[in-house]
């Protein structure tokens, strides 16, 4: 019986260097991917049918996931908010979560499911199906011709489909507010714009653009290296949305790390009235 | 100043498309080749064979660079490939066609866009002749108009076949290679692949290299054969290559190795060449 196996250090050890064996390989592919992105542009009649797929296909899921959070947001903090007699403010707090936090993470998850898994098995299908190396031995590069229009989509349409679901969890949410809860509409809107600025938009849709990145380099990765046959093509699929919602999260955390940092190295002033609750 | 002008010395004969130098190729802890030495000339075509997992399809994709050795040198042409730019190596890929074992068609596109990719990924045709070097190419392997919008899905596995190697060959290559060109397919469509495979020969003077285990195939079109054997069954400082020789040549063999793997599926009785049987009779192979 082997007792390497269960010595939790060399367990320890195998997982550390996974880790960083996966790190380094998602960045020599973004760079590959950089550079098959300077050899040029990809082609329109390439690219729309990705931007098509990416885009306007996922718009439902993302209708949906922006529905449902608004008015979840609603019911959760009604009656938080009740006990405070703040219910007139809900506006604020739905629309700040939203813009924020929620939106941007919760649809990039819902499309590193469905436009992240589906590049991976697609391409892993290619790549067990030798259509990966029939596209080297072509004359095209792989990468230039099947991640970069990928990452392009991705990191283009993603931010947009965030404003999207942000949009439509907050009409959901005044709308759920004002006719079941009862809440004042004027007061909704007031609030929302009163608490939530610009910045806050800017830096949900500056957080949905590296979610983007992240899960187009994932998926893509996973496709390209994916192992033998369907279960290859199955759990390159899975690993995909697993790692995009790993990054997501950590993503999420390093960012409102850094924009809440940088806000108030640009914004001094905003400390002060913070800690005297203006 | 010489007054008899001197015969005019012969050119040098042009360099073997393909040479490999000591070429070795090691997955994890295989060695799948080891210290291979290969050499393809011009004009000729040549039957790589060999048990399942001495290395067959591993050669040809380095050969191709689909592979990267892990030591050795490949020439193309020449020229050292390791030592190509890679805009040199792009464009020297370009005359080396390859069909895929299962022609590894693009799902996404129509039969005729995948005839036409490399003629677009390559940026030097005009629309106008492309299609008509992507219709020269169809019908030149058999297939008719009624396939050219169809889906590579909706086809059978013998002219998928046949689509891929019209996509290979539209770039005009001076090197083929056939990765197990008529595995899966029944003897019909085998021997259209054969036709196909001796008629493009014919037609371009093509190169051509052929991994196959079909030796009826080999019989009909190699003018040599390479035949490997897996590495970990031979000792150090062997070659991996048992055989390099005619067809004839292979029958008479007296290593029990050779014998061992052709068994008595050859008879060098039967061994022919066919006469072009393509030219102007798309119907025959339609």
């Amino acid at each position: 019986m082997s007792t390497t196996t269960a010595n939790p250090i060399t367990v320890l050890g195998r997982l550390t260097q996974e880790f960083f064996c996966g790190f380094g390989g998602l960045a020599v592919f973004g760079f590959q991917m950089l550079a098959g992105m300077r050899r040029g542009l990809p082609r329109r009649h390439v690219l729309v049918p990705i931007l098509y797929e990416v885009g306007v296909r996922s718009v439902p899921v993302v209708l949906v996931t922006g529905t449902f959070i608004g008015m979840v947001m609603a019911v959760q903090t009604y009656n938080q908010f009740k006990m405070m007699h703040m219910e007139s403010r809900l506006g604020a707090i739905i629309t700040m979560t939203l813009v924020s936090e929620l939106g941007p993470v919760l649809a990039a998850t819902m499309l590193a499911g469905r436009v992240g898994s589906s590049m991976a098995a697609e391409l892993g299908t290619m790549r067990v199906t030798e259509q990966v190396h029939a596209i080297s031995a072509l004359g095209a590069d792989p990468v230039s011709y099947l991640v970069v229009p990928r990452f392009l989509a991705c990191v283009t349409l993603i931010p947009l489909l965030t404003a999207i679901a942000d949009s439509v969890g907050i009409l959901a949410g005044w709308l759920f507010s004002w006719q079941v809860l009862g809440i004042n509409s004027q007061h909704y809107w007031m609030y929302a714009e009163q608490f939530v600025t610009g910045w806050d938009v800017v830096a949900g849709l500056i957080k949905s653009v590296f979610f983007g990145c992240a899960i187009a380099i994932i998926a893509c990765r996973q496709g390209f290296h994916c192992g033998a046959g369907a279960e290859g093509v199955g759990r390159a699929a899975t690993q995909s949305f697993v790692l995009s919602f790993i990054s997501i999260l950590g993503l999420d955390f390093l960012l409102t790390v850094v924009l809440n940092t940088t806000y108030y190295m640009i914004w001094p002033q905003a400390v002060s009235l913070a800690v005297a609750g203006v | 100043m010489n007054d008899v002008a001197s015969p005019s010395p012969s050119p040098p004969p042009p360099p073997p498309p393909i040479e490999m130098s000591d070429v070795s190729c090691i997955f994890g802890n295989q060695k799948v080749l080891w210290n291979l030495n290969l050499q393809i000339s011009a004009g000729e075509t040549v039957a790589i064979v060999g048990e399942s997992g001495c290395g067959k399809s591993v050669t040809m994709k380095v050969m191709m660079q689909l592979l990267s050795q892990t030591s050795g040198q490949l020439k193309w042409f020449g020229k050292e490939v390791q030592l190509m730019a890679s805009e040199e190596r792009r464009t020297q890929r370009l005359k080396l066609g390859y069909l895929f074992q299962g022609a590894a068609l693009f799902d996404s596109l129509t039969i005729s866009e995948n005839v036409a990719f490399g003629l677009r990924q390559s940026g030097s045709f005009s629309e106008h002749e492309i299609r008509e070097i992507v219709l020269a190419r169809l019908t030149e392997v058999g297939l008719t108009f009624d396939i050219f919008n169809k889906r590579p899905s909706e086809i059978s596995g013998g002219m998928q076949k046949r689509v891929g190697l019209a996509r290979a060959l539209a770039l005009n290559p001076d090197v083929m290679f056939y990765d197990e060109p008529t595995t899966g397919l029944d003897p019909v469509n085998s021997r259209r692949i054969d036709d196909l495979i001796y008629s493009v020969r014919e037609a371009h003077g093509v190169t051509g290299i052929i991994v196959t285990h079909d030796l009826r195939t080999v019989q009909r079109v190699a003018d040599r054969i390479i035949m490997l054997y897996p590495r970990a069954k031979i000792s150090d400082g062997e070659s991996q290559v048992i055989f390099n020789g005619s067809i004839a040549e292979l029958a008479d063999s007296s290593d029990s190795r050779v014998r061992d793997y052709i068994g008595d599926e050859l008879d060098t009785r039967s061994t022919r060449k066919f006469a072009s049987p393509l030219k102007n009779d798309s119907r025959r192979i339609a």
